[in-house]
């Protein structure tokens, strides 16, 4: 065990994954571009056995959760409806939204900044956190200080970011990156979880056992320390309530509260899509969101704030509004309802394809199937390469289009619609590149075949010639490739002696009645 | 009633034991099945893989061989394959659409509202739940994504099974989780794919089931490809070949998992060849 206290938190930019003894990726330069394309990082992680059976142990357990809370619920579909109509005003109207924001946010006494992207945002947390000669800030978990690599920005000027979510702390403990949404060290089981605290919580009890209630103790222990000192808090939000200027967090342990409480200047990175319009309509959404994150009725804490009031919490209140793709993500028809997603993470816990291969093969801090969604389309207006060149191409084909994720989407967001959309312009994208592809060479092949009727029947008759393939048992064991990526786990039934159609021939053609429809 | 059958490009070629034994099922029930001979596919790996181009000529000339049932020449059009009616009813207009087609896309709606998968023309159309089949077997049932989510289809394929005589259904665990298939999805991750299949033979196998049976030759392909190579002797059958089976005229189990038998193809007349 290492007593050495290596000082929270310089996560570096990049480091060497082999010197790293918890954590399993090097940090990337972009949070929403890292690692190998998706076939290739989850053929990685798919070896993980310890991963893949703590994944599937939590989903499990948070998917039959949400599932009994949001069946307790009579009017569950009337609410998604509500909120999908809710975030669907905000964007028809969402410059005149956010413009109605800052009014109301500086009139209560709250400064606000517009950052085009995570350069400008990073520059904005880190000039506001010198001014006030703080080199520590406490952090509350948020998925948009993590899409611009705040804590890394942050550490290049020499200013330390410390998460104070539980599950946050582990993997910055552990020199990690998140692999899901709501829950970052959902990869991790409690063993591990005490392995990390001994090795990197300085102040961790030499006799740590790996009880949930004790883990949980030494990290009270060791962040009380922080929130008594910090001067400067970083927050993201869960809404902003365009017509009072109020700011949202919903979570559950408490740290939150503390952040958005101690600290005398508190500052809250937004994306500009987390608005609402009336504080009437958090009605919908704080009924949502729990029962389709946490699995909860309601969460812990709720905590709200508008603007600055004297003499009771931060006493200086700074709002960053972020775009960093989002205006482009909004001009799209298609691709825009990505913006609604209120980061509950239930999509995440029931896809077939997460559960299996972890948040860290999507190579985002957005993993699972909203990850697939939102990843490539912020990404290609930020200095995204067009085409399958891009390792974020490949995230659009990471699903195989089940659907469990639009079916649990509280916002309704259809997922897999917007998938089969992006793989469209992905294939476009390439048209114009020379040399020859493989899959549009067979596609085009196969619409030829299949866009006749005779044709195909030819093509059908072609292949039953290969009915001896699979010997006795009908079914080809081993086949060259592409075949190959299939017969890898699976067989391949030999062809019919017989197709259907020659089989229909044979029974129906010589009735007369059947003539004009077997033409 | 005149019902028009399209066979689906997969079943035609490799599965034609589904679409027999739908035609055996429906003429059993008294209806008139016709099919055209214009079909090949609906364009639904060329859609979900992102060809939108080239699944243009498809989904043309999928909507114009079967425009005749929004004419009333038929009744309707049944499609035993969920994943199919599926591209048939979300996709097919709204690619035709982004192609400028406007026109045909209307065809298309007009089209798929007239399309049934299998369980819906019995339960929806036919207002059937017994079909009078028998089927002495233990089997087990998966319910396939796109029936289950995009069709919404609920429990209509079970409401058929447990009307079947002699049947020894047994609830396969976690049916709701996709198998790993997802067309192209299978080979472009083929190794997330294989994970996913793991788990769902491990459930089919630990059901005892002999059978398997799924409205989509597709998923039935892909998890009987698994069986298959497990060596488990667990057969995939379509949920029409379990509804067609009587008494009288039984569809006789495969020796292995995708071993057709034998005594079900007749004789190669002239004009199968």
């Amino acid at each position: 065990m290492s007593q050495t206290f290596l000082g929270l938190p310089t996560r570096r930019r990049t480091t060497d994954a082999a010197d790293e003894p918890f954590g399993p990726v090097p940090h990337p330069q972009e949070p929403l571009r890292w690692g190998d394309d998706f076939p290739a990082a989850a053929k990685q992680t798919l070896k993980n056995d310890q991963l893949r059976r703590n994944l599937g142990h939590a989903t499990q357990v948070i998917r039959t959760k949400r599932a009994a809370v949001v069946g307790e619920v009579p009017d569950w579909e009337a609410l998604r409806d509500a909120g999908s109509a809710v975030k669907q005003q905000v964007m028809a109207h969402l410059p005149d939204l956010l413009q109605q924001l800052e009014e109301n946010v500086v009139a209560r006494g709250g400064v606000v900044h517009w950052a085009r992207d995570a350069a400008e945002a990073n520059r904005i947390v880190a000039d506001i956190a010198k001014a006030k000669g703080a080199d520590e800030v406490v952090k509350i978990k948020s998925m948009a200080t993590q899409e611009i690599g705040l804590n890394e920005a942050l550490a290049d000027e020499g200013i330390a970011a410390i998460e104070t979510d539980l599950a946050e702390l582990i993997v910055q403990l552990a020199d990690d990156m998140p692999s899901h949404i709501l829950v970052p060290a959902i990869h991790r089981n409690r063993s591990e979880i005490r392995d990390i605290f001994l090795a990197r919580m300085g102040d961790a009890p030499p006799d740590l056992s790996d009880v949930p209630r004790e883990l949980a103790m030494a990290a009270r222990a060791h962040l009380r320390r922080k929130f008594l000192s910090a001067k400067v808090a970083v927050s993201g939000a869960n809404f902003a309530v365009a017509d009072t200027g109020t700011l949202a967090v919903v979570e559950s342990e408490g740290n939150g509260r503390m952040c958005l409480t101690l600290p005398e200047t508190l500052v809250t990175v937004m994306g500009i899509e987390k608005l609402v319009p009336t504080f009437d309509d958090l009605e919908v959404f704080l009924q949502l969101l729990p029962r389709s994150s946490t699995g909860e009725r309601m969460n812990p804490y709720t905590s709200m704030w508008s603007g600055v009031t004297p003499g009771d919490g931060p006493q200086e209140f700074h709002l960053v509004l972020l775009d960093n793709g989002r205006t482009d993500v909004l001009a799209d028809e298609v691709g825009r309802s990505a913006l609604h997603c209120i980061r509950c993470s239930a999509c995440l816990n029931v896809c077939p394809v997460y559960e299996r291969v972890g948040g860290h093969a999507y190579g985002s801090v957005y993993p699972g199937p909203i990850g697939a969604i939102l990843t490539p389309q912020l990404t290609a207006s930020t200095g995204g390469v067009s085409g399958h060149h891009d390792p974020n191409a490949s995230l659009p084909y990471a699903s195989s289009l089940c659907g469990a994720c639009y079916e649990v989407c509280p916002v309704k967001i259809d997922i897999p619609s917007i998938l089969v959309d992006l793989r469209a312009r992905e294939v476009d994208a390439d048209r114009s590149s020379r040399g020859v592809d493989p899959w549009r060479t067979a596609m085009k092949a196969a619409a030829w075949v299949m866009a006749d009727g005779d044709r195909f029947a030819l093509a059908g008759r072609a292949a039953t010639l290969g009915s001896g393939l699979g010997g006795r048992d009908h079914a080809i064991s081993v086949a060259p490739p592409p075949a190959s990526a299939w017969t890898k786990a699976r067989d391949l039934p030999a062809p019919p002696r017989q197709t259907f159609r020659q089989w229909w021939q044979a029974e129906h053609e010589t009735t007369p009645e059947h003539e004009e429809g077997a033409r | 009633m005149r019902i028009a059958l399209a066979a689906t490009c997969l079943a035609d070629t490799l599965f034609p034991g589904a679409p027999r034994a739908t035609v055996r099922l429906l003429e059993r029930l008294g209806h008139e099945v016709v099919f055209p001979a214009d079909q090949a596919c609906c364009g639904q790996m060329h859609v979900n893989t992102g060809y939108f181009r080239e699944a243009v000529p498809v989904i043309r000339n999928h909507v114009e061989t079967f425009a005749p049932v929004a004419d009333g020449e038929w009744d309707a059009v049944v499609m035993p394959s969920g994943s199919c009616t599926g591209s048939v009813r979300h996709q097919q207009a709204m690619v035709c659409r982004r192609a400028g087609l406007d026109d045909l896309a209307a065809t298309a709606e007009a089209v798929s509202a007239k399309t049934y998968e299998l369980s819906e023309l019995l339960v929806d159309v036919l207002g059937l739940t017994d079909v009078g089949a028998w089927f002495p077997h233990r089997v087990t049932y998966h319910p396939t994504c796109h029936s289950l989510r995009m069709l919404h289809v609920g429990d209509k394929p079970l409401r058929l099974l447990r009307a079947v005589e002699a049947i020894d259904l047994v609830e396969l665990p976690a049916a709701d989780s996709c198998c790993g298939f997802g067309g192209t999805f299978a080979l472009k991750n083929a190794d997330t794919s294989a994970a996913m299949l793991e788990d769902k033979t491990a459930n089919v196998r630990g059901t005892g089931a002999e059978v398997l049976t799924a409205g989509d030759m597709s998923c039935l392909m892909h998890i009987g490809g698994g069986l298959s190579r497990q060596g488990t002797g667990v057969r995939a059958l379509h949920l029409a070949e379990v509804l067609a089976s009587t008494r009288e005229e039984p569809t006789p189990l495969p020796e292995t998992t995708f071993t057709r038998p034998e005594r079900e193809r007749p004789a190669r007349t002239e004009a199968a060849r």
